[in-house]
């Protein structure tokens, strides 16, 4: 697992950059139809909880709530890895950053990825 | 030689969205929005995965967040997704080298020149930002009206 | 180590007549001073007087050991870059009467260490400016084609042209929001002449430059705040330069 991980720190900003743009805009889109996935409903009845359940069944909905997790696990931590790498310079710091910013997105993705197998078949 | 110090301005100067026109405080708005998705993005996910749980773990999730306090919250974040996504679209389209004029003979006194069509910091980037605070504050009157009128 | 600069102006105001204004200035000696501090001078001045010609006159009349870097006194040689309440300006380029106020500060600019008082290190800046290859690069040279010159149409020139007016102030470089806090960064100046190489069409070192630019600390820290050109006193418009230059990167140029 360590040389991919290594593979993965080395990828030129631009390649990075362009990841950031490209979930940018697919989560909007996905986001998107979150949000007006809400609004099928009166917002209070929208979450209820057989409501909620109901809508994590239906696989589409459940696999779009995926993409939409890691697109913006993606996007924000690779913002917030920018962000730090910014204020403070140094090559360890810079590792941790990176390597942190990256078990960051997996912890999210994996946590949230969790609720929406569970909750899809049935588990809660 | 005494040591220089390094006169950076650091984190103050940064964060300071004054003194260098809309262009400024769109970035530090944007910077601002951003980092309050992501600290949104992790508290959804943390409370949405209550519905593990069962029925009575996410009525009890839902009456910590369907609160004055919570819709408020939910309010802002609305705004912030709404400007985080026009003004990141008009940065993008920027960053691709478009709307940002194009290169020509700069004329005397320079800093007029700057505002013009040609220049990067000419009116339409400064319509878009303006848009973005428009819609945000448009969606964030809707979200009000949705959360509160329910 | 990051200074901490005051530049608040004071709250209580002096009494001053119309025709002469409080010049603040910062004053740090590295050998003697932990920290900038500020001397206060009332300088007399008239419609036309610019902020340099107010500095000149402390140090010509009050006290000589003012630290000041000024040449040409008409904005072509980017030696007086300061601080001007609060906002990165060049002294020649500036009157007291557009500040339209009493009290003027001038500091140091920042994002570059201090030598004395309003005297700065530009060492980093050229040197960032050296690694962007700030030069034509190609194989032939004009010698060996036959024609006088290498041919360029106004059309051209104009692509390039308002880029390199750049005079290396390094206003931009203080105003940019990424230098406050990136020690390694490019920063708009070396940014924006790495593009007025890459758009000359004399120029045959596009790969190389976009390959030096494309790292963490390069073009991509920049997020198009746009303070470096609202305060460049050339129109070079570095914030042009940059969005233009990492179009190459993102594919919308070839």
């Amino acid at each position: 697992m360590a040389w991919q991980f290594y593979l993965v720190i080395k990828m030129r900003e631009s390649i990075i950059m362009k990841i950031h743009y490209g979930t940018a805009l697919g989560a909007v889109a996905l986001v998107a139809i979150h949000i007006l996935f809400r609004m099928t409903q009166n917002f209070s009845e929208s979450l209820q909880y057989q409501n909620v359940i109901a809508n994590y069944h239906l696989l589409p909905y459940a696999l779009m709530l995926e993409v939409v997790l890691i697109l913006l696990s993606v996007h924000g931590f690779n913002g917030l890895r920018v962000i730090l790498l910014e204020l403070k310079q140094g090559i360890m710091y810079e590792k941790m950053i990176n390597y942190g910013s990256i078990g960051a997105m997996a912890a999210l993705i994996a946590y949230g990825s969790r609720t929406i197998l569970m909750a899809g078949i049935g588990m809660s | 030689m005494a040591e220089r110090i390094s006169n950076r301005e650091g984190l103050r100067g940064m964060a300071n969205p004054t003194r260098y026109g809309l262009e400024r405080v769109a970035y530090w708005l944007q910077r601002l929005s951003g980092l309050g998705l992501l600290a949104y993005l992790i508290g959804h996910i943390y409370e949405t995965s209550s519905i593990v749980n069962g029925k009575v773990a996410w009525d009890k999730m839902l009456e910590l967040t369907q609160t004055t306090q919570g819709h408020l919250l939910l309010t802002l974040v609305i705004g912030m997704c709404v400007f985080h996504t026009a003004n990141g679209i008009r940065v993008m389209l920027g960053h691709g080298g478009i709307g940002v004029g194009k290169p020509g003979q700069p004329e005397y006194p320079y800093d007029k020149s700057q505002r013009s069509a040609m220049g990067s910091l000419n009116y339409k980037q400064r319509l878009c930002i303006w848009v973005s605070i428009a819609l945000s504050a448009l969606a964030m009157m809707y979200g009000m009206a949705v959360l509160f009128g329910d | 180590m990051v200074v901490e600069t005051i530049s608040k102006t004071p709250e209580v105001s002096v009494p001053i007549s119309s025709d002469s204004i409080i010049l603040r200035i910062s004053r740090f000696n590295s050998e003697t001073d932990s920290s900038p501090t500020f001397a206060e001078f009332k300088v007399p001045v008239q419609k036309w007087t610019t902020v340099l010609e107010a500095i000149l006159f402390v140090k010509q009349n009050l006290d000589h050991s003012v630290a000041v870097r000024y040449s040409c006194r008409q904005a072509s040689c980017g030696s007086c870059g300061m601080q001007i309440n609060g906002k990165p300006s060049l002294a020649c380029y500036t009157k007291i009467s557009e500040l339209n106020s009493n009290i003027v500060t001038v500091e140091p600019m920042h994002n570059f260490p201090i030598i004395r008082d309003l005297a700065v290190d530009f060492k980093q800046m050229f040197a960032t400016h050296k690694k962007m290859k700030p030069y034509i690069m190609r194989e032939d040279s004009e010698l060996t084609t036959g024609t006088k010159e290498f041919l360029q149409t106004p059309e051209d020139v104009e692509k390039y042209l308002q880029f390199s007016y750049c005079i290396k102030c390094g206003l931009c470089n203080s105003s940019c929001p990424t230098m406050a806090t990136d020690a390694s960064f490019i920063g708009p100046q070396g940014l924006a002449q790495a593009y007025r190489y890459v758009a000359d069409s004399r120029d045959d070192g596009k790969k190389e430059r976009l390959k030096i630019i494309d790292q963490s600390h390069g073009i991509w820290r920049c997020h198009f705040a746009g303070s470096c050109s609202h305060v460049c006193p050339k129109g070079v418009d570095p914030a042009m330069a940059i969005q233009l230059l990492r179009g190459y990167l993102l594919g919308f140029r070839k």
